[in-house]
This record gives structure tokens, sequence and C-alpha cells, in this order.
């Protein structure tokens, strides 16, 4: 596979960034020509993945997410969103539906359920005290 | 976000309008909290007809005011969701337990 076009958006992990965030990507995706149903599907994991970052990964100091998106052979586009926080205790029992540390603010815990269903695959990689990447793959179906 | 609101006796329907997201949320609670306190009604109904966008802090946002709605023998309903937020909302499982009107 072939690396047709990439790019690195690198931004404070601030509420408020996941609405930048989601579109950026999303305009960076838009010369694929995606239906709308999944350049939606794209934000939507897009925003969950930089929402948790904002959310969870750095409770006590201010720290960065890193977004990048490559795309391979103007059709697979790959997403990975990293940041170097506190990482995750138990990565697979994060990932279960309804898994919130935050009830009490009312977390729903179904982002990486969202991820996993919008997106065709996803990944996540996460060690404690160093950060967590996530990274989600979509391929483009071509539209007539 | 935005909102506005129309009283029908033990009904109101809100109207929403912007994206709900972590940015949007508070807000969203509070508002809806408010009306809730204000006022007794058997039904809620959301209208989403406004909103492009809601990912899962939404659905955080929706199971609060449920338990909240339901606690005092009220319904709260959605109407209006565009394709993206009826995604969500079947991924989740939310129509099990908010209905769509």
């Amino acid at each position: 596979m072939k690396i047709t076009n990439h790019v690195k958006i690198n931004l404070p992990a601030h509420v408020g960034n996941e609405g930048f965030a989601r579109a950026a990507v999303a305009a960076f995706c838009a010369p694929l020509s995606p239906s709308i149903e999944e350049i939606n599907d794209i934000k939507t994991a897009v925003s969950e993945a930089v929402t948790n970052v904002i959310v969870h990964a750095y409770p006590e100091k201010d720290g960065e997410i890193d977004v990048e998106v490559v795309i391979y052979d103007d059709k697979l586009i790959s997403i990975t969103v990293t940041d170097a926080g506190i990482g995750l205790i138990d990565p697979d029992q994060a990932m279960k539906p309804f898994f919130t540390t935050k009830s009490a603010e009312e977390h729903s815990g179904m982002g990486f359920t969202i991820m996993e269903a919008f997106m065709d695959e996803l990944d996540v990689r996460s060690e404690l005290g160093r950060g967590t990447r996530v990274t989600m793959r979509k391929a483009i179906k071509q539209h007539a | 976000m935005e909102f506005s609101s129309t009283t029908n006796r033990d009904e109101v329907i809100v109207n929403l309008s912007g994206e709900l997201d972590e940015k949007s949320a508070a807000q969203t609670r509070e508002y809806l909290d408010k009306q809730l306190r204000d006022h007794r009604y058997n039904r809620v109904i959301l209208d989403f007809h406004g909103v492009s966008f809601m990912d899962s802090t939404g659905i955080g946002v929706l199971l609060g005011r449920y338990k909240k709605i339901t606690e005092n023998g009220a319904e709260l309903c959605v109407r209006n969701l565009n394709k993206q937020i009826d995604k969500v909302f079947r991924i989740s499982g939310l129509y099990q337990i908010i209905k769509a009107v």
C-alpha cells in the first residue's frame, strides 16, 4: 500500500478542541469523496478518541493530543490519536460498553464501543504513566 | 448550543440547536435541569432538528436526564434525529429506553 496523503495535528487537550479535530479530519478526508455516512462515522470516531484524551488523559496537568491521518491508495484512512497522559489501567476493560471511571459526571462509557462500531478496525495501546495510542482504520467505498 | 422550549399543559418540547459534545454538555445539562426543576411535566420531548452532531458525551447527558425524568414518573422522548445521531442511538441502545416520536 502506498501513502497518498498524510497530516499531523497537534493540539492542547482542552475542551472544545474535539470539535476542531473532527472537522479538520473530515475536511482532510473529503477529497476521497466519502459518502455522508462515511464522513459522519469518521467525525464521530475522532470526536470520541479526542474527547477521551481531553476528559481522562491529563487529570493533573496540561497536555497535548496528536492526531495523525494517513491515507493509503486514496481509499484507506488510518487515524491515530496519541496522548502522553496517565494511560489506561486495563485497556480491555476500558473498551467494554458502559465502562467508565467517571459515572458521577455522567460519562456514558460508550466511546470505544462507538469507535469500534463506526470504523472498520480499532487498536488501543496504552502504558501506565506513558500515555495511550488509539488507531482506527476505515476503507472508503468507491461511490458511483 | 442554543435552546428554546414550548410548553403545552403537562408536556414540554425542548428545541436544541448546535452540536452536543463535551463542549456543550454542561450547558445542555444545566438548561434541561432548570426546565425540569421549574415545572412538573408528564412528557419531555427533545427536538433534535437543529442538532447537527452528537457523540457519546451526549449519551451521558441524555441518560442523566432520563433518570431524573423517569424518577418523577414522566417520559423522555426525542424527535427529528439526523442519520449520524440516529446511528449513535442505535449502536448505544438508547432507543430501548428513550422513544423516538
